[in-house]
């Protein structure tokens, strides 16, 4: 029981990260039925970006210029990062998505793919390829029930997270903003006639997701404190599986799929041998693809109310 | 129009300039010596350290005027390029240096992933190589070109065995390894082998592995505190350590953690901090305590690059100063690259014995030195200390 037990939380922390990723693709294929390959970047620059803002604040504190706690220092380095973040994941979206907003959806992905390798080698370029230790904000603290260890940083994680995605659904759903970004998903050619202008919901989308990617970003670095480049590469495809798994376009769907990918994997891994984890868990997926084509909360694209 | 004029005027001089400088090398009379290392991607550190020897090794030879061949002093360059830690990229980088630099003799690549791989390139191509870090036995196997200034992981598996038997008395262990790794892959499968020859079948209560890239290892972690084991075992490299032994504490798995020499980069205790402290890994040389040639080259490294070198680096040293020697055993070039590098391997063959400051190196066996390991402990201060020698 304590090992079932000590799994299901390996798990809500693991299926964590691929949620808040796979938000952000779900919400721009559901806006602007785009791929943003680039995503897994994205969350590896606002790692980054959360670096270097807690490294700047436990810099201050340390000098005496500007003394703060280390869990305000937390909560500042995560909005800070996330605002940032937003603004990377808006230029990217006006440099590089807008000029082929009307260009094959195939051009549109591959630009995705460019960008990613643009963030990838830039960060290696201008930081060297030496791996960057992220901070340790809070002191990582064990506890114990039963043969059952949890730590500080897992709950915080997990409640985090969770907070975030309910956070983004009051915003999609109770909103005017987010009522235009469903009213877009439904339908991108009317409802910019209705006065809602198309570039400024798509910035408003990329720049939610890319918040959402900072935040995976900088939790991700507490729990697994070793940053480098390519970190967001295999990590964005597996997020990038779990909004196809939810449903594309569907908010809830990706936080589910996000969750129960990382209970696949996990599991897997604890029931098989360890060597055949990805092996068995992509398996898993792609039977469970081939009996619901459009995932867990997608419809078929005519009847499809995306977000 | 104006454009287009412009453009193949440029690609004239550009390929004009490949041809230029190829010629320009043909003529020169040096020796170029090519290093093969680890630059980017995932072990950086390992790059950086070669580089920094080589480059140590050449102010050497400069100051001396050249590298002395045969009463004849020859100037050296050193042609570095990155195999940005992937198999594929060493063998390119290996080709790029024999065919494309027409280098003499080649120095690298560190770790077996990339060593074995492009030991396969320099064998075919009859130049030889010499690995300074690689202990896995197929980067030299069936390969009279290749060579190395390490010892072999079937030594380094039991003797990390026998450390722990000899030390905390454990019968169970477990082990974590990277399956996509030649390196990780082949110490842990010497390491159960050893292990359950002393503590009979299924003394390895948990044998766990996961992929290159990973960072989550909480269900194999799990799994192995589950199984019993009473201590780890994780031949892994620095950027994993860190995360490794991490989330094992989170887990509640306090016993200890033992390592392997890819654990021994300067890099490691920023990235794991003082998670890693007390524990102990086995390697090829100890900095802390160090005396003679070796301390010479410590000080001399810590003073220049500003941190104390990993056995990587000293490694590294050592296999240049294998090559300066078979270079000089060898007694004169003739400027045909195939018989120099020929003149080379043969002299290299004929080493037995090697004095270098990671220790003697008997190559009485062939191409890989018997030599003898160090067990090392991080202490509080997260210092590599000399804790034992095992020799074979």
């Amino acid at each position: 029981m304590a090992f079932f037990l000590q799994n299901v939380i390996n798990a809500l922390q693991w299926g964590s990260f691929y949620a808040l990723i796979a938000l952000g693709y779900s919400m721009v294929y559901g806006v602007l039925m785009l791929f943003n390959f680039a995503h897994g970047d994205i969350f590896m620059t606002g790692a980054y970006i959360g670096f270097f803002v807690a490294t700047g604040f436990l810099g201050l504190s340390a000098s005496g210029i500007l003394v703060l706690p280390n869990w305000l220092i937390l909560i500042l380095t995560i909005l800070i990062s996330m605002f940032l973040t937003s603004l990377v994941g808006m230029a990217v979206e006006r440099i590089a998505y807008r000029p082929l907003r009307n260009a094959p959806r195939a051009s549109a992905a591959i630009t995705g793919l460019m960008v990613g390798i643009i963030l990838e080698t830039g960060n290696l370029a201008i930081l060297g390829a030496r791996r960057q230790k992220f901070p340790d904000l809070i002191a990582s603290q064990t506890y114990q029930f039963n043969g059952v260890s949890i730590t500080n940083t897992k709950i915080m994680i997990v409640l985090v997270s969770i907070g975030l995605m309910l956070a983004l659904n009051f915003f999609v759903r109770r909103t005017k903003w987010g009522m235009a970004m469903r009213a877009m998903a439904y339908d991108f050619l009317i409802v910019p006639l209705m006065g809602v202008s198309i570039n400024f919901i798509a910035a408003m989308t990329f720049g939610l997701g890319s918040a959402l990617a900072s935040a995976a970003g900088i939790l991700f670095g507490i729990a697994y404190p070793v940053l480098d480049p390519y970190m967001g590469i295999i990590f964005g495809w597996k997020a990038f599986v779990a909004a196809i798994l939810g449903g594309r376009g569907s908010i809830l769907g990706a936080a589910l799929a996000g969750f129960l990918l990382g209970f696949i994997e996990i599991f897997v891994a604890t029931i098989f041998p360890s060597t055949l984890r990805d092996l068995i868990a992509y398996s898993i997926i792609l039977i469970i693809l081939t009996f619901r084509p459009h995932g867990f909360f997608g419809e078929p694209y005519s009847a499809q109310l995306r977000l | 129009m104006k454009n287009k004029t412009l453009l193949i005027v440029m690609t004239i001089l550009l390929i004009g300039s490949f041809f230029l400088s190829s010629c320009g090398q043909a003529q020169a009379q040096t020796i170029k010596i090519g290093v093969n290392a680890e630059l980017t991607g995932d072990v950086p550190k390992i790059g950086e350290g070669t580089k920094y020897a080589a480059e140590m090794w050449l102010e050497d030879v400069k100051a001396a005027g050249g590298l002395e061949v045969g009463g004849k002093k020859y100037p050296v360059e050193l042609a570095i390029e990155d195999n940005e830690s992937k198999a594929e990229s060493a063998a390119a980088a290996n080709t790029k240096l024999i065919t494309q630099d027409e280098v003499l003799i080649i120095i690298g690549p560190q770790a077996s992933k990339q060593a074995v791989p492009a030991g396969e390139i320099a064998n075919n191509y009859e130049t030889p190589m010499i690995s300074p870090w690689s202990t896995n036995p197929n980067t030299t196997k069936d390969r009279p070109w290749v060579f190395r200034a390490c010892f072999l992981d079937p030594f380094q598996g039991p003797v990390v065995a026998n450390f722990v038997t000899q030390e905390f008395g454990f019968t169970k262990a477990g082990v974590l390894y990277d399956v996509a790794s030649d390196y990780s892959k082949g110490l842990a499968e010497f390491f159960k082998e050893a292990w359950e020859k002393q503590h009979g079948a299924g003394s390895v209560v948990a044998y766990e592995s996961f992929t290159t890239k990973d960072t989550d290892f909480s269900a194999q972690l799990t799994k192995i505190k589950d199984a019993g084991a009473e201590f780890l075992f994780t031949p892994q490299y620095y950027n994993e350590v860190g995360l490794i032994v991490k989330q094992a504490h989170q887990l509640g798995f306090n016993s200890p953690i033992v390592g392997s020499d890819s654990w021994g980069s300067a890099e490691l205790i920023p990235l794991c901090g003082s998670d890693c402290y007390g524990l102990y890994f086995s390697t090829h040389y100890a900095a802390a305590g160090a005396t003679g040639a070796t301390k010479a080259f410590i000080d001399r490294y810590q003073q220049k690059y500003g941190y104390v070198p990993d056995d990587v680096a000293a490694l590294t040293w050592d296999a240049f100063g294998l090559a300066q020697m078979a270079i000089q055993n060898c007694g004169k070039l003739t400027g045909d690259l195939k018989v120099d590098r020929k003149c080379v391997r043969d002299a290299l063959s004929q080493i037995k014995e090697f004095d270098g400051i990671t220790g003697k190196m008997d190559f009485s066996q062939g191409n890989d030195p018997i030599k003898c390991a160090v067990i090392v402990k991080i202490d509080d201060q997260g210092q590599f200390t000399f804790y034992k020698q095992a020799c074979p």
